[in-house]
């Protein structure tokens, strides 16, 4: 027990002075992912908040050629305002984002419309800039009204109802509530913290095995009177006490950045309170031994730091694999499914924001599983540590 | 007390030690002599516990270290080839750790390392973090980490590599002090010089083998050479020819 004490409390100190340590355990997770996250949600919110319908103004080239379609779209609450240039201008003017949309009404387009023949009009947009995309689908929609309430009329006038051109119209009932619309952005919340669990750990794993060979400091601490197993056990509890700090802060981080969103403006809303936060600290600390075994497993095997990073680089997203396949796969939760960790862990973070109701079953199996699947990686990783090889 | 008896180890199909014995008596500092890849760090590693040999034992003032490992190894102090220290420690954090994972308390292992630190004359250093240190620096703390548990046996692989004269010169003070303690010395060169001028007894290894071993006076006369160093070519030598 002393030897196992020794090893956790100068591993604890010494990686907390190495600077790479200390960034990716307690800056990358904690602190930039909930920034990074906010950032990213802050900018959909806020389109969300914008009213497009308040301030639609629309550059127009040439539309007195289409007066009854100038009067319709004022009287929807669009401010028309005449483009100065031609048509390769209102292009340029476009592309360059110095206008968001020009409307332009060809020269024979009056004497088109006069006759009954289709009349086009043309609307320069950039598709690329997705700020604008719900001011374009306003403009198209409000034209395509118009054009429909005129087919209908030209319809009526030659005797034919004008239902007949709407067979099968679709009528939409939007179920979600704003705690189920949550998920998206939520479910990418077990994603960062799988992620971020992980990254905590990378450097002390690596330094289990490949950082002390490579730093020749191996070999005279095995030749101490201390078992393998209490060096190597020592190691894996820094490694996992590393892990579960950077899991804990980054899921603070994650909880404050949620609170100051304000995700009622996207339709959203969670149960952020500080005791969902401790919830999820706790049904996600399982995954823990999982993330330190498979890193020290993995670190184990390598003959170099160098390689040692370009494999645990790699594994480092073998836990977050099962929560893409689920998105593609699009599994609802199931207590077969809890025996997977990560996936489970995932589900009941959900569950936890949602304020659903979470059985005790679930948690149990999630955790046993988990801790089990960690223990067995561990077991398999003191195996290669106890081999001659290892120094060499 | 350190005691090979009849090693062997193979790597796959590459033998590197054969039937290898010879013991290290107490108070005597013996030299392991060899050329590049005559099996000598093998040799080191299989009596420091780190690798199991394939037949044969080494003993630890009468330990076998393959039968009971912990013991043996309480009983020995290593300074290895590449005196590797944690960076982010101090000296004396380095040489505390070690003492405290070798049994010590942490009282008893911080006032150890006081003792070694003024004895090795490193406190200029000692509480500099290990990262940028000299060579001199590194292996002087090496040493004291390896004394930390005060070992009766102390075996050093080619400790005298890349140090400068003054280096030199305190190790062999070091290690005379501690031969004239009582302690039991064993280390491992491939430079002539070096083993003739501390050691009492040489064991001569060649291609995994022991070539001869005794006094440098004894040598010289198996020989009948006058120089320790055509000794040592014509002992590797006449080995190749068998």
């Amino acid at each position: 027990m002393g030897a196992i004490r020794t090893v956790f409390v100068k591993e604890f100190l010494e990686n907390l002075r190495d600077r790479r340590s200390v960034m990716t355990a307690f800056v990358i997770g904690p602190v930039l992912m909930p920034l990074l996250f906010g950032v990213m949600t802050q900018s959909m919110v806020k389109r969300a908040r914008a009213e497009p319908d308040s301030d639609l103004v629309l550059a127009t080239l040439n539309a007195a050629a289409a007066p009854q379609l100038r009067d319709y779209l004022a009287a929807h609450g669009v401010t028309l305002r005449d483009f100065a240039g031609d048509e390769q201008a209102a292009r340029d003017a476009v592309s360059h984002h110095d206008e968001k949309l020009v409307l332009q009404i060809p020269a024979d387009h009056a004497q088109r419309w006069a006759s009954g023949e289709p009349a086009p009009v043309v609307m320069f947009v950039d598709k690329s800039n997705t700020d604008d995309g719900r001011k374009v689908e306003r403009v198209q929609e409000l034209l395509q009204n118009y054009a429909r309430g005129i087919s209908g009329q030209r319809l009526l006038l030659r005797g034919i109802d004008p239902a007949l051109l709407a067979p099968q119209p679709v009528q939409e009932i939007d179920v979600s509530t704003p705690t189920s619309r949550s998920v998206l952005v939520l479910g990418m919340l077990s994603f960062f913290l799988t992620l971020a669990m992980m990254s905590g750990g990378i450097y002390l794993a690596i330094d289990i095995t490949a950082g002390e060979r490579e730093r020749g400091t191996l070999e005279p601490l095995l030749t101490l009177p201390v078992t393998r197993d209490s060096l190597l056990i020592g190691k894996l509890l820094t490694t996992c006490a590393y892990m579960a700090l950077s899991l804990s802060l980054t899921t603070i981080g994650f909880f404050v950045a949620m609170s100051r969103i304000g995700l009622e403006a996207l339709g959203m809303s969670a149960r952020l309170d500080p005791w969902t936060a401790l919830a999820v600290i706790g049904i996600a600390l399982p995954l823990v031994p999982v993330g330190a075994g498979l890193l020290t497993l993995v670190a184990s095997f390598t003959r170099s730091v160098r390689e040692a990073q370009a494999w645990v680089g790699a594994v480092q997203l073998l836990p977050t694999m099962p929560l893409v396949f689920v998105t593609m796969a699009n599994l609802a939760p199931r207590t077969a499914l809890m025996a997977v960790p990560s996936l489970s862990q995932h589900f009941l973070i959900l569950k936890l924001l949602r304020a659903e109701d979470i059985a005790p079953l679930d948690v149990a199996l999630s955790a046993g599983c988990s801790v089990l699947l960690g223990g067995l990686l561990m077991a398999a990783a003191a195996r290669i540590y106890r081999r001659d090889s290892l120094l060499s | 007390m350190i005691e090979a008896r009849q090693l062997c180890k193979r790597y796959g199909t590459v033998t590197a030690v054969r039937d290898l014995s010879f013991s290290a008596a107490d108070g005597r500092i013996t030299g392991l002599l060899g050329p590049n890849g005559a099996g000598k760090s093998t040799t080191l590693r299989m009596l420091q516990t780190l690798l199991r040999p394939d037949s044969g034992e080494a003993f630890i003032d009468g330990i076998a270290a393959g039968t009971d490992p912990l013991a043996a190894r309480a009983r020995i102090g290593v300074l290895p080839h590449s005196a590797g220290l944690y960076g982010s420690l101090s000296a004396r954090e380095n040489i505390v750790y070690f003492g405290q994972l070798s049994g010590l308390s942490r009282l008893q292992a911080r006032a150890r390392a006081a003792q070694l630190i003024a004895l090795l004359e490193i406190e200029e250093f000692a509480d500099r973090r290990a990262k940028g240190f000299s060579q001199g620096q590194k292996l002087k703390t090496a040493l004291a980490r390896a004394l930390v548990n005060e070992p009766r046996n102390l075996m050093l692989d080619e400790p005298t590599n890349g140090l400068d004269v003054p280096s030199v010169r305190k190790l062999r003070a070091v290690l005379q002090q501690l031969r004239h303690d009582g302690h039991c010395i064993l280390f491992s060169s491939h430079v002539m010089h070096e083993v003739a001028a501390l050691c009492d007894d040489i064991v001569v290894i060649h291609q995994g083998c022991v070539v001869a071993c005794g006094s440098p006076e004894q040598l010289l006369a198996r020989t009948g050479t006058v120089d320790l160093e055509q000794a040592f070519v014509q002992l590797t030598e006449q080995a190749g020819a068998l």
